[in-house]
């Protein structure tokens, strides 16, 4: 096998292995009736990217001192950050039909200590930044080389939180910090450039003292070679800005913001899974 | 009770390593001998409260015994959120210190003015609520607090003021300390009122009435037994604060009152009306304004006892 046809292969299993996972979530979505599909589908190509290929992480001893850290900062998305645990090897992948069930330890946004993988809970935005900061500082103080990643909304770029986190960081000089910003143009009852004025976005983390790149959030090459590129050499704290498609993965939820809230039936839970080569 | 702090914090700092001090951008000068002998563990966290209290929370979830501090009014409303989820909600040993707390900077206005925290801080759930009566607790209190687990929010005044424990009492979170004996009344005083609270019942003792006073330092937990002995035992209970009477210290009592019937004494709560102040001057004038002298004070609890049954 040549070099080239085994990076293919390598992107064809992380790539498969996000249908897997969406297929899962558009299941729990159904099956509980939770909302939040399409913000869940945006970033599953992110978390599979961080999990299979990035974070230094091991299921088997998930309380590891030494381990890199990942916060869903938008905890909405909580049903891809379980499937993505539990396709890892956190917990038993049938702990996923519990999901928002009357007492679950999965609830519909992430609680503290809820299941192994999970470092914080989330679910209203603008916190999981800050947390992730007070986390490096501990890295620096206590010597230890872990690295943060925090997955924030564009939405949640709306609460003032987030840009203190950002200049703090900055003025920190932290180099182990990364963001993603899972960018899929939405927020709850809008184009989140039209609710805020969010554009440039890229220019707005670099004016804050960040690096800050630009890529296609669904290209798991792009994907795995920004987020390795951390700590990036220019010791500022790192942005990535994944351009992302909300509901991506299945024809008729891209892009139409109605599966902010809409739960899937059955059928289209099938179609859903036809159209991910899963059945 | 600012500068008792400073220096009580910089001893326990020195002795364990995991305490770290993250302000929002006060205190100049006052953590110098902080920032001397804990190099790397001081943080000016800018004007910033939510983050800071969010930074501290990770810390926290990371081993660290972060504590944030500020005025009080900012501590504490402008950063609730932070610290009902990444506080309360995770269980963590984050300390929050608010400073200037009550009618402290009264003259600087409402914006400055802190008597609504204890209402809101008391109601999280983890969170236990101190409010030191004189620098004496104070430094008993951080001592007391660096060995708990869990979130803790102490309520500090500002600086010079009496000092009421004339020895070192014995010192416990949620346990009240009697500052001195009586048998009619019993003053339950929070926080920096306990000078004028020893006013009171002195004033009482010259009219004949016999008044214990006791600075119930932690307003959550509720000291039970305390209080399940004091209202067998007087005729009179009075609760005394520097902040509102919506649902702050007297009003914790009051639920505690009502989940407690029957009881023996009454319960008179002093403290301050639902209402912005304007105008109001320094601490002693808006003291004065706002019914909280010693004399005012005495005066009330005689009027409840003469009141009839």
């Amino acid at each position: 096998m040549n070099k080239i046809t085994a990076m293919n292969n390598k992107f064809y299993e992380l790539e498969s292995t996000a249908r897997h996972i969406r297929g899962k979530i558009i299941e729990m979505s159904h099956k509980s009736g939770a909302a939040h599909l399409g913000s869940s589908l945006s970033c599953v190509d992110i978390l599979v990217a961080l999990y299979w290929n990035v974070l230094s992480i091991n299921p088997d001893n998930p309380s590891d001192p030494d381990r890199d850290r990942f916060i869903l900062s938008k905890g909405h998305a909580a049903s891809a950050l379980f499937a993505t645990l539990a396709f890892k090897g956190f917990f038993p992948v049938n702990v996923l039909d519990t999901f928002a069930m009357p007492g679950s330890r999965l609830e519909e946004h992430p609680g503290p200590n809820c299941i192994s993988g999970v470092e914080a809970a989330t679910g209203s935005l603008g916190h999981g930044l800050p947390l992730g900061i007070g986390m490096a500082l501990s890295g620096r103080i206590q010597k230890q080389a872990y690295r943060i990643f925090a997955l924030l909304s564009d939405g949640e770029c709306n609460e003032g939180s987030v840009w203190e986190a950002a200049m703090f960081a900055a003025g920190q000089h932290l180099d182990n910090v990364l963001t993603i910003i899972d960018f899929n143009k939405w927020q709850a009852t809008g184009r989140s450039c039209e609710v805020m004025a969010h554009e440039p976005l890229k220019e707005k983390w670099k004016s804050f003292g960040w690096s800050a790149y630009e890529i296609d959030g669904h290209n798991m090459s792009e994907l795995v070679d920004a987020l390795n590129n951390f700590p990036d050499g220019s010791g500022r704290p790192v942005a990535v800005i994944a351009h992302t498609v909300k509901g991506k993965g299945v024809s008729f939820m891209e892009d139409d913001n109605n599966w902010h809230y809409r739960i899937p039936d059955e059928q289209e839970v099938i179609n859903a899974k036809k159209e991910l080569g899963l059945l | 009770m600012r500068n008792a702090f400073a220096a009580e914090l910089k001893e326990l700092a020195t002795m364990d390593e995991r305490i770290v001090l993250l302000s929002g951008d006060i205190g100049n000068r006052l953590f110098d001998n902080f920032k001397r002998e804990c190099p790397g563990r001081f943080f000016n966290c800018g004007v910033a409260e939510a983050n800071m209290t969010g930074v501290a929370a990770g810390m926290a979830m990371c081993g660290l015994r972060p504590i944030t501090y500020t005025i009080t009014t900012f501590n504490t409303y402008r950063c609730l959120e932070q610290i009902r989820l990444d506080v309360c909600y995770h269980n963590l040993p984050v300390t929050i210190v608010g400073v200037g707390a009550g009618l402290s900077y009264a003259g600087l206005g409402a914006t400055h003015q802190s008597l609504e925290d204890i209402t809101m801080l008391r109601m999280l759930p983890n969170m236990t609520v101190i409010c030191p009566g004189d620098a004496v607790e104070v430094r008993l209190a951080l001592r007391a607090v660096v060995k708990q687990e869990g979130p803790v929010y102490i309520r500090l005044g500002k600086k010079n003021e009496p000092v009421i424990n004339k020895q070192e009492p014995l010192f416990e979170i949620g346990k009240g300390i009697i500052i001195h004996e009586g048998s009619d009344v019993c003053i339950l005083s929070t926080g920096n009122m306990l000078p004028v609270a020893g006013d009171a019942a002195l004033n009482l003792q010259r009219q004949g009435v016999s008044a214990r006073v006791v600075s119930m330092h932690t307003v959550k937990p509720l000291d039970a037994d305390l209080l399940k002995d004091v209202f067998a035992n007087f005729k009179i209970i009075a609760t005394v604060e520097e902040h509102s009477l919506q649902g702050g210290f007297g009003g914790s009592i009051a639920e505690w009152t009502v989940d407690h019937q029957p009881l023996k004494g009454r319960l008179c709560r002093i403290g301050i009306a639902d209402k912005f102040l304007h105008g109001c001057g320094d601490q002693e004038n808006a003291r004065d304004t706002t019914g909280l002298t010693s004399n005012q004070i005495s005066e009330k609890i005689l009027a409840v006892m003469n009141q009839p049954v």
